[in-house]
């Protein structure tokens, strides 16, 4: 995985959120306008230029006690407002896994 | 940076002195292994107790023809991360039979207090105040240990095997 | 099984306690992340996808039906209801929280398990041979070795930051069932002329991005002086290993920059300081440790009893029994292995329900003993052949009956990209629409012995480089891909496999495999040649021709 230090000099070519996992429970977040962090994506801070998404990830980064492993993520922006994942991996991240789970229901 | 030594925080008898500062006429001193081999004999005559820091990626064989010379040897954590003075530590301390002072210096934490003292280590630059004010709990920490090094920290096969005497002998 | 004493218990109760106190610093924010990750690794905690990822070591695969029930306990309590055994002898728990990590692990030390070591850069969970102890022709119970090992690396004081992971594996058998050729430390116990036992010692074996078989650096190292020529590989290892890049960093590394000889003589100099020191393991030490693995009390029966005749009339049992049943080194008992590959299935997963009901049935047929191998199957050591029917009927029920142990749906699979964050691509789906391809049990038969394996990254956690079938993951443009090798073998030939072709995407990769075996059936030169064994006989060649002329 791309640390968020490298990933600072990668320059984003379309809509960003920034994404972690929650520290006291590891699950999936997004950074949100509030500063905060949320389990929806719908929620996530939507950053469009480089300069945005290098001060997002550098205040996400700042809050480990609430996630960690912080690092930009392409997302996609619907006609109409909603936000999809960019690509596979923040799909699988996003919607679970591509597979049932073992466990019978 | 609080010092422990003897297990408790303590007054840092050494000056660190960088490389090129000059050298305090007396007092005790830490200089770095490349100042001390430059001119170890001159080193050596000043007043005062010579300590080095010794760099973890250079053996520490260079050393050993003056350990008898040094009140400490300062070894260093770039990161905690980076184990190698373990193991200089335990060469200085079991085999170059090295007593004086062994100072664990760089990346100082909590959690590497009982491993650094069962390689040898018996002094502190503990990166944290609140590590240190807690130093004699985590090295009371673990009471089982399963390798035998210079420490003298009996290993649990040796208990096990002292209990196995013992009920034979029908104690 | 070997029974944890007082000192063992202690160990672990303190190990519990110091990363309760680690975790409330870290959730407190006293600890930051950077100084936490080292310390959650080393007791087994990664980060994944979705969640944290918790592997707890099951040494040397041996479990007790009691340490069974508390892994299917914490899979209910702290997961989703299911564990991942993975080709180490580890179980993992995928979706477990951080805050309740600590009450996980000391549920387990209750039952004298623990996750220390299963992650970080030391010695991991030493491995050996699942059937060992049980199977025939063995030299001795190679798990006598690795525990002394795995008393020895448990929280070294001086190897517990080496420059990476570290990884023992140790057989006793003329057959390696635990691939002790791509470890870093490989242990062959056998005999020298004076009929002494001892060790043959491999180093430098490892997959990942820069494959290597491991090389012998010394043919025979006296059981007495294991502990101390280990000590000095890994003192060698700790002060000359690479640090300065994380792929660079396994022994695998120095000892190709070096040379096996220049290496060897670099131990063989260190070993020679402290061969006759503290760590010289006397008869009397080993003893105490070997008293401390306990046998069944096996009864005088017959190899062919009347219940197993009757049986017999039963195709679908006779199926089983041919596949998944093991000689067993007592007359009238057998070793049998539960495929954990059902069709459709995550190659290596068991539910909780399941873990239950075998830990009863351990109970029941098999002295309340299990076993977990590299394969990510799972095994009952010691079944009295006339329980076969029986057991076979109470497994076919929980699903683990499925008689395709060796055969070409028996894949192993990473978690890939469905788990795990260093994944390229996803390893299950692929593994699981392969085990419905095959999934005709005569023709799985016909085509014999094959390991397919599946990596989703070239991290190689599927050892895709050893499997007969290699598949390996990759990412092209957003896509995925994957590599396809044939040739591979994990056991005492190791051989790394040879790229066949293109790497295809994702919905080729079955049509793909079926042309191989096609190409294999083909091509071999009688129903008794393996597959791995065409491919060394013929070359990659004429796979590539038959599979990709076309594509």
């Amino acid at each position: 995985m791309t640390s968020p230090l490298e990933q600072k000099k990668i320059k984003i070519t379309g809509p960003s959120v920034v994404t972690a996992n929650r520290t006291w429970d590891g699950i999936v977040v997004y950074r949100t306008p509030e500063q905060g962090w949320s389990a929806k994506l719908a929620d996530a801070a939507i950053v469009r230029t480089s300069d945005d998404a290098r001060a997002l990830l550098a205040e996400s980064v700042a809050d480990d006690v609430g996630a960690i492993g912080a690092y930009i993520a392409p997302v996609e922006v619907r006609d109409g407002g909603a936000i999809e994942p960019g690509n596979l991996r923040e799909q699988i991240r996003s919607a679970g896994l591509t597979i049932g789970l073992p466990v019978q229901a | 940076m609080p010092l422990v030594k003897n297990g408790k925080i303590s007054d840092d008898a050494f000056v660190h002195v960088v490389d090129d500062a000059p050298l305090p006429p007396d007092g005790a001193i830490l200089i770095s292994a490349a100042r001390f081999l430059e001119d170890p004999e001159a080193i050596s005559r000043r007043l005062g107790k010579t300590g080095v820091v010794w760099p973890n990626n250079r053996d520490v064989d260079d050393l050993v023809p003056y350990l008898d010379r040094l009140a400490a040897v300062a070894l260093v954590f770039p990161t905690f991360r980076d184990g190698r003075a373990y193991s200089q530590a335990r060469l200085l301390r079991e085999r170059f039979l090295y007593h004086g002072e062994l100072r664990a210096t760089g990346q100082v934490l909590r959690d590497q207090f009982v491993f650094m003292l069962r390689a040898g280590f018996d002094a502190f630059e503990v990166r944290k105040q609140a590590d240190a004010e807690v130093f004699a709990q985590t090295a009371k920490r673990y009471s089982v240990f399963y390798q035998p090094t210079g420490d003298g920290r009996v290993t649990a096969l040796n208990r096990r095997m002292q209990l196995r005497h013992s009920e034979s002998a029908g104690l | 099984m070997y029974a944890y004493d007082e000192l063992d218990r202690t160990l672990i109760n303190e190990r519990v306690s110091e990363f309760r106190d680690q975790v409330k610093r870290r959730l407190s924010g006293e600890l930051t992340e950077d100084e936490f990750k080292m310390l959650r690794l080393q007791n087994g905690v990664y980060l994944q996808l979705h969640a944290y990822m918790f592997r707890v070591a099951i040494p040397y695969g041996t479990l007790s039906s009691r340490q069974l029930r508390q892994l299917a306990h914490v899979a209910r309590r702290y997961d989703r209801g299911y564990g991942h055994f993975t080709t180490r002898q580890n179980i993992q728990f995928n979706w477990i929280k951080l805050a309740e990590l600590p009450d996980a692990l000391a549920d387990l030390a209750e039952v004298g398990i623990h996750a220390m070591q299963t992650s970080g850069n030391n010695t991991r969970n030493v491995t050996s041979d699942q059937w060992a102890g049980v199977a025939p022709g063995e030299i001795e119970d190679p798990r006598i070795w690795s525990e002394i090992l795995r008393q020895y690396t448990t929280l070294h004081p001086e190897f517990s930051f080496l420059p990476r992971k570290f990884k023992f594996a140790i057989t006793a058998s003329a057959h390696d069932r635990a691939a002790i050729k791509i470890h870093d430390i490989g242990l062959r116990l056998h005999k020298n002329a004076q009929g002494e036992t001892g060790f043959e010692v491999m180093v430098g074996g490892g997959l990942g991005r820069t494959p290597f078989i491991a090389k012998t650096i010394r043919t025979f190292v006296h059981g007495s002086d294991l502990l101390s020529y280990v000590e000095a590989i890994m003192r060698v290892y700790n002060q000359y290993g690479r640090r300065d890049n994380i792929y660079k960093a396994r022994i695998k590394i120095l000892v190709h920059e070096l040379g096996i000889e220049r290496f060897a003589q670099e131990v063989e100099e260190e070993w020679q300081q402290i061969r006759d020191g503290a760590l010289k393991l006397d008869d009397s030490v080993v003893e105490e440790i070997r008293s401390r693995f306990t046998y069944p009390a096996y009864e005088k029966l017959a190899h062919m009893p009347d219940e197993l005749r009757k049986a017999a009339h039963d195709p679908h049992f006779e199926a089983w029994r041919r596949n998944s049943v093991f000689p067993h080194k007592v007359t009238g008992y057998a070793i049998v292995t539960l495929s954990l590959k059902p069709v459709g299935g995550p190659p290596g997963d068991a539910t909780a329900d399941q873990m239950d009901a075998l830990a009863d049935l351990a109970d029941k047929y098999s002295f309340g003993e299990i076993r977990v191998g590299h394969e990510q199957n799972l095994a009952l050591p010691h079944v009295a052949r006339r329980d076969l029917p029986a057991l076979w009927k109470a497994l076919d029920k929980i699903g683990l009956a499925t008689p395709n142990v060796n055969l070409v749906s028996d894949i192993i699979a990473c978690p890939g990209l469905d788990y795990c964050s260093l994944a390229n691509a996803r390893s299950i789906p692929i593994a699981q629409e392969l085990t419905r391809r095959f999934s005709n049990h005569d023709t799985a038969n016909l085509i014999g012995r094959l390991h397919i394996n599946i990596s989703g990254c070239i991290n190689a956690c599927g050892h895709h480089h050893v499997g007969h079938i290699g598949i390996l993951g990759v990412e092209k443009n957003g896509e995925e891909f994957y590599q396809i090798t044939i040739g591979g073998r994990a056991d005492e030939n190791a051989q790394l496999g040879s790229l066949v072709g293109p790497a295809v995407p994702y919905a080729e990769v079955a049509d793909v495999i079926e042309d191989i075996v096609e190409a294999y059936l083909a091509l071999r030169a009688s129903p008794d040649e393996l597959f791995v064994d065409s491919v060394k006989r013929l070359g990659v060649e004429p796979f590539r021709e038959r599979v990709y002329a076309t594509r």
